[in-house]
């Protein structure tokens, strides 16, 4: 470095130019100047939020007047473990939200799996738009577009009844179905770039070398696709375990952890209680990124 | 230059010109859309032969190599392997292995496991697996890297863990793209002989693609020279340096001298195109001097001296017109010629027609 700097032919002439060759020898100042605002921007609203989310779970609500007492307790906690009500929405959240995962995994793998290797440029570019087109449109219109096509009288009713099926009405499978159609794009994408990146030759020299297409998806394309899909699953899991609209739309008296805590700020009034049940898909999904991680997925997002 | 001697024996073990050719291509035609990248290819490749495919950029030697490994369907012609028609069969069923310009390793996989994989596709039992696979990996001397990841090593060992990967399976026909291309200089010559041992030990035909003409002079047996998605000569390294078919191979393959329409006719007394190597014309200012038996001579005006270290080349406008080069050893200096003139000698078999034009 000492060399590097002494040698430099033009000594250093305004301040300005000074400080700029000065920002160039500190790459890690440079670094900080430059990611100051978003870092602080992270500090102040996600993990200030999150710690004023933690801390109100400790309080708790005066039962006459409805007000959140400023005291420390684990009595939410207490209520949230001892009570077999919770336990059940907990489990139920989470397999809602591992049957979405796996249900979009099993969609998007081949469709991005087909965009990525069997289209040209061109089509490819028109299918990934077309991927994110829904993304444009209204939560809510294409909740309630589901509500309808589920309904008595909707289409997959109208479309099930001549096969001797009928449609599966609200409910948890309903509630599946839509969250699988909201998130579909958060897994297809992921998958197509992890595949794109994945060398033609790969393929061809699995083929070349005796594997036939079943052998080399699964021992060439499977694996070196499996981080992009755990990316694409931290979405689709972490947006189905804090759904509560849909369930409400479609999902009948079915009641998720969203519902829960939605309840409490509402209906219940008891803010505390609210924080610490939105604590635990928070906790679940830190679980889960903890194990991602060790699949190397997180370095792929 | 080596194989300066038009007749020396092409290398320990001649290809058998009778046997089956090890691959037989015939009317071979590739169109991607309206991009016609092969253009009717006939060829034989004997077996245990080194061939290699010269030609520049875009002239279609990769499509026809993956057309021969079977990742892409010919739009015309075939293909046979062994005398059997392989033109339908996927890339899984035919006895070729390839290694590919950018090795194509599995990053998932050690080196070990990438070595093993095409046995252990076909079912091989472990313990077989395991030897075949340290037996290919010791014949390209890399022992010990088994358990490195393909990262961890350098290009030269991945070029050598590709090929390892591709020999254990013990193919008939080993297919090469540019495998040395993107090696260093040095590396790149260890690799021409290392590569070109192996092959006389294991005794498998290679079909090597290259844009390197003096890879292909000095490595293999025969050549063939592609151009626009056709072949333009097939020959052996002498044949095609010595005696190019066509201008392009002329050109293509060493320094393009060519002489043409009234320059050919005033200097060599035919008309048509005459192609002469640099080296084969003698440069003096001896003008008087006429011409010995069998002896072309020309006089002409040096119009430029590149000074290279081993060698000078002139460049010489003659008289009649047109213009040749002309390399010299270094053996004495840069020469001065009085007014830059001089006379160039050479002997009559060392200008041949070719076809084409200027
Ligand atoms: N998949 C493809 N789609 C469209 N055109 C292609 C495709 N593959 C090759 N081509 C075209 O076919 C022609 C021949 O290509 P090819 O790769 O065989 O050349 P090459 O001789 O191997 O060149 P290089 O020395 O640059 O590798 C080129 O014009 C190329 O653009
Ligand atoms: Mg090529």
């Amino acid at each position: 470095m000492t060399a590097a700097i002494t040698n430099t032919p033009r000594p250093a002439g305004s301040p300005r130019r000074r400080l700029s060759a000065y920002l160039r020898r500190t790459p890690r100042l440079r670094l900080g100047i430059l990611l100051s605002a978003p870092l602080a921007w992270l500090g102040v609203a996600y993990l200030g939020a999150l710690a004023a989310l933690f801390v109100t779970a400790f309080w708790s609500t005066d039962v006459f007047t409805g007000r959140v007492v400023v005291s420390w307790s684990l009595d939410n906690f207490a209520t949230l473990a001892r009570d077999a009500v919770y336990r059940t929405i907990t489990v139920r959240t989470v397999g809602v939200a591992v049957i979405v995962t796996l249900v979009d995994a099993v969609i998007a793998f081949p469709m991005a799996f087909a965009m990525a290797k069997f289209t040209s440029r061109r089509t490819q570019r028109l299918l990934v738009i077309a991927v994110m087109t829904p993304l444009w449109a209204s939560y809510l219109v294409k909740a309630y577009a589901w509500r309808s096509m589920l309904s008595g009288n909707g289409v997959l009713h109208w479309l099930l009844v001549p096969v001797g099926l009928d449609g599966p009405g609200y409910g948890l499978p309903a509630t599946v179905i839509t969250l699988s159609y909201l998130w579909l794009p958060y897994m297809i994408l992921p998958i197509y770039a992890g595949l794109d990146r994945l060398p033609d030759s790969l393929l061809d020299a699995s083929g070349d070398l005796g594997a036939r297409s079943v052998r080399t998806f699964l021992s060439v394309v499977l694996p070196l696709a499996l981080p992009a899909v755990i990316a694409g699953s931290i979405f689709t899991f972490s947006l189905s375990l804090g759904d509560y609209i849909a369930v409400k739309i479609v999902g009948g008296t079915s009641q998720l952890l969203g519902n829960v805590v939605y309840d409490n700020i509402g209906a219940a009034n008891n803010l505390p209680f609210a924080a610490t049940v939105a604590t635990v898909p928070v906790v679940i999904m830190l679980l889960y990124l903890a194990a991602a991680r060790r699949t190397g997925a997180v370095d792929t997002l | 230059m080596p194989h300066q001697a038009p007749d020396v024996a092409l290398g320990d073990h001649p290809p058998a010109a009778s046997a089956v050719p090890a691959v037989r291509l015939r009317g071979l035609r590739k169109n991607f859309g309206s991009v016609t990248a092969v253009d009717g290819v006939d060829l034989d490749i004997r077996p245990g032969e080194f061939f290699a495919m010269l030609g520049p950029s875009g002239s279609g030697k990769t499509t026809v190599l993956r057309m021969i490994a079977g990742f892409e369907q010919p739009t015309d012609g075939t293909v046979e392997l062994g005398g059997q028609d392989v033109s339908r069969l996927a890339p899984f069923d035919r006895d070729v292995n390839t290694v590919f310009q950018d090795y194509a390793l599995f990053p998932h996989m050690n080196v070990a496991r990438n070595v093993e994989y095409g046995l252990r596709v076909k079912g091989v039992p472990r313990a077989e697996r395991r030897r075949r696979a340290a037996d290919a990996l010791r014949s390209v001397r890399l022992d010990d890297y088994g358990r490195r990841r393909p990262s961890q090593l350098s290009g030269g060992q991945r070029q050598r863990v590709a090929l390892a990967r591709a020999l254990v399976n013990r193919p008939k026909v080993l297919l090469l793209d540019e495998p040395l291309g993107a090696l260093d200089l040095k590396l790149r010559h260890e690799m021409q002989s290392e590569l070109k041992q192996l092959q006389r030990d294991v005794d498998i035909t290679f079909v090597f693609v290259t844009h390197d003409q003096d890879e292909a002079l000095t490595m293999s047996d025969r050549i063939a020279v592609f151009n626009a998605g056709r072949i333009e000569q097939v020959g052996t390294p002498q044949e095609v340096y010595e005696r190019p078919a066509t201008a392009f191979v002329a050109g293509f393959v060493g320094t393009s001298n060519l002489l043409g329409g009234r320059a050919a006719e005033a200097v060599i007394g035919m008309a048509g195109l005459f192609s002469i190597r640099p080296e084969k014309i003698r440069i003096d200012g001896d003008l008087a001097r006429p011409a010995g038996p069998g002896e072309t001579v020309a006089t002409g005006a040096v119009t430029d001296v590149v000074y290279a270290g081993a060698i000078l080349r002139f460049e010489v406008a003659l008289d009649a017109g047109g213009r040749l080069s002309v390399v010299r050893q270094n053996t004495d200096g840069v020469p001065g010629f009085t007014d830059g003139r001089v006379r160039l000698t050479w002997r009559h078999e060392h200008n041949f027609p070719v076809t084409g034009s200027e």
